[in-house]
């Protein structure tokens, strides 16, 4: 029904908002890293709530010109240098904002990108509902053909992504959700993205998964992430390459276990 | 049981698996008895190398023993155990310190127990500053990890995927000819408070790891160039390293407590006692309304203790190895280790 034109909305609303961003960007770099912790964001009448505090953003939801939306703030980190704060600042944001735009060129559902705020450290996007796979695997609520079907979809998502040419950087399992209303996988969080087409980039994106199935999912994790490394071999026309370098991040060094 | 009071247990553990050799006494409560140590100090510019190591750890371990046993005021009787490292570390090293502790546990008829270095540096970091589930910021020249505890294993979360950050540290000290005494990376720290210019170097962060080698060697390629410029002073790219590298540590040690969901730190290892980056670390523990436990030279820095305890803490749960399994391994993940006396 009214999906597709929601979508449709949503794809030009984000153009003119990237092309808006991009302007300011040039037209007034010094703007771009005001973004500071505060306690409250607004969006012409409607103010947003605060969600939960990620290790470099905010995130915020509440309604966007009548649409359920979560906003991602990144702000200033105080540790760091604030030339390095801010450098890494306003890269991170452009880069997560093309590397999401990429991803759904690519056929990878991400949330629906609404508007992008430069001068906060803002973007506006759809609040996918539903539970990340982190919680759905803790919550044991996943039959088995469910649970190989979800992890099939995991490792088709990724072959997809690195296929064409998109390194997601942060592939956790709380980075992966299942959108309640059209069960879908949906890749969130692109704030470690950027493009590549080297081997040694893929293969060290599906070790970060592999590292994240193990720590989070102890005992079952090292199987689930098989499944995944399966459906990907499948779906990845370079799964060869990918694989014999992942194979190789794998063995490296220190990551090696010895015996004796 | 009998009326009398039991004396209690007393542990004895040698540390080596670097240019550092400690040895330390450490009572059942977590009470350091005793904890010298002496530091292998090469001239500025070179490094340690595994041979002339083993050889210092060879000529100063007897003297440390008797030094701890006498600073404990306690007699070769009264130990219960004697821990050693096993891993991972340097071969030489490693084995030299083993010998000896093969050795005392022989002579003095107790057993041996063998500790991983990383679980060490954990379990003592835990004991001094009393941090109970922290996240683990572990960073010395030879490690760097972000680790949690999770089902009975110090699971890593994220780590460097090349060179330790103190490696990459002792590697440039070694580029600007910094001595080694008391340690490259204190040389830094102190020349680094008199830089201010930001000089731009590569942040390598891959999702919860990072990497060290792209910034040493663009550091090594650039340094003498932008000196012999004017563009930067020594202290100025002391500062610039030392900015940008702690600001990666902290995103990853962020990024594994945003995951687990901790908002307590622990720092651990040589570059642990780094004001900078204790500092840098405090900031962000701050905002996220947690605790920051960090410690000085004296537990950061290897040390025998650090093996002592929880070779006490693995000997109460009955974990004695025979002579023939007392081997040590260069290669030893923290991992690797099955956690018997935490739930």
């Amino acid at each position: 029904m009214s999906a597709a034109a929601v979508a449709v909305g949503a794809a030009a609303a984000v153009a003119a908002a990237a092309g808006a961003a991009a302007a300011s960007a040039e037209a007034a770099p010094s703007q771009t890293t005001a973004a500071g912790p505060c306690d409250q964001l607004q969006f012409g009448s409607s103010a947003f709530t605060l969600h939960s505090q990620g290790a470099e953003a905010r995130v915020w939801e509440g309604q966007f010109l009548g649409r359920a939306a979560i906003v991602k703030q990144r702000f200033s980190k105080k540790y760091r240098h604030p030339q390095l704060d801010a450098k890494l600042t306003v890269s991170r944001l452009k880069q997560e904002v093309r590397s999401m735009m990429r991803a759904r060129k690519l056929g990878v559902h991400t949330p629906v990108l609404y508007l992008v705020d430069h001068a906060t450290s803002c973007i506006y996007m759809e609040r996918v509902e539903g539970h990340s796979l982190k919680t759905l695997l803790h919550q044991n609520s996943l039959v088995e053909p469910e649970l190989e079907t979800l992890l099939v979809e995991v490792g088709r998502t990724i072959a997809r992504l690195h296929d064409g040419g998109l390194v997601h950087g942060d592939l956790t399992t709380s980075n992966m959700m299942l959108r309640q209303t059209d069960n879908q996988l949906v890749l969130i969080d692109f704030g470690l993205s950027y493009n590549s087409t080297i081997p040694e980039d893929k293969g060290v994106d599906l070790y970060v998964l592999e590292r994240a199935f193990a720590s989070a999912h102890a005992e079952s994790g090292a199987a689930m992430f098989e499944k995944v490394l399966e459906a990907y071999r499948r779906a990845s026309k370079q799964w060869s390459a990918t694989l014999n370098r992942f194979a190789e991040v794998r063995m490296r060094g220190r990551k090696r276990t010895m015996v004796g | 049981m009998t009326g009398e009071s039991k004396s209690p247990l007393l542990c004895l553990g040698i540390e080596g698996s670097a240019n550092k050799i400690g040895v330390g006494i450490v009572r059942e409560d977590g009470e350091i008895l005793s904890n010298p140590r002496h530091t292998f100090i090469t001239p500025p510019g070179q490094g340690f190398l595994p041979r002339e190591t083993a050889l210092h750890h060879q000529e100063w371990a007897v003297k440390l023993v008797q030094q701890a046993l006498a600073e404990a005021g306690v007699t070769p009787d009264q130990i219960s155990c004697i821990a050693f490292t096993k891993g991972p570390g340097m071969g030489g090293p490693l084995v030299s310190c083993v010998v000896v502790a093969r050795m005392l546990s022989q002579l003095w008829r107790v057993p041996l127990v063998g500790v991983n270095h990383c679980v060490g540096h954990i379990e003592m970091g835990r004991v001094v500053t009393g941090a109970q589930d922290p996240v683990v910021l572990y960073v010395s020249g030879g490690n760097t990890q972000v680790i949690a505890y999770a089902d009975r294993r110090y699971r890593i979360f994220g780590e460097t995927i090349d060179i330790a950050v103190g490696n990459c540290l002792d590697r440039f000290a070694r580029v600007l000819n910094l001595p080694n005494d008391p340690a490259p990376g204190y040389n830094i720290e102190q020349l680094a408070k008199k830089g201010s210019k930001l000089i731009e170097l590569p942040y390598v962060v891959k999702g919860m790891d990072v990497s060290f080698s792209g910034v040493l060697s663009y550091i090594e390629g650039a340094a003498h160039d932008l000196i012999a410029k004017g563009e930067a002073t020594p202290a100025d790219l002391c500062f610039s390293l030392q900015e940008t590298i702690f600001a990666m540590l902290v995103e990853i040690t962020e990024r594994a407590m945003a995951h687990v969901g901790t908002s307590d730190v622990l720092i651990v290892g040589g570059v642990g006692c780094n004001l900078r980056l204790q500092q840098m670390m405090q900031v962000m523990v701050e905002e996220r309304g947690g605790h920051l436990y960090a410690t000085d030279d004296r537990y950061c820095i290897d040390n025998g203790a650090m093996i002592a305890w929880p070779g006490l803490l693995a000997f109460k749960q009955g974990q004695v190895m025979e002579l023939a399994e007392t081997t040590c391994t260069q290669r030893y993940r923290t991992d690797e280790v099955f956690v018997t006396w935490r739930d």
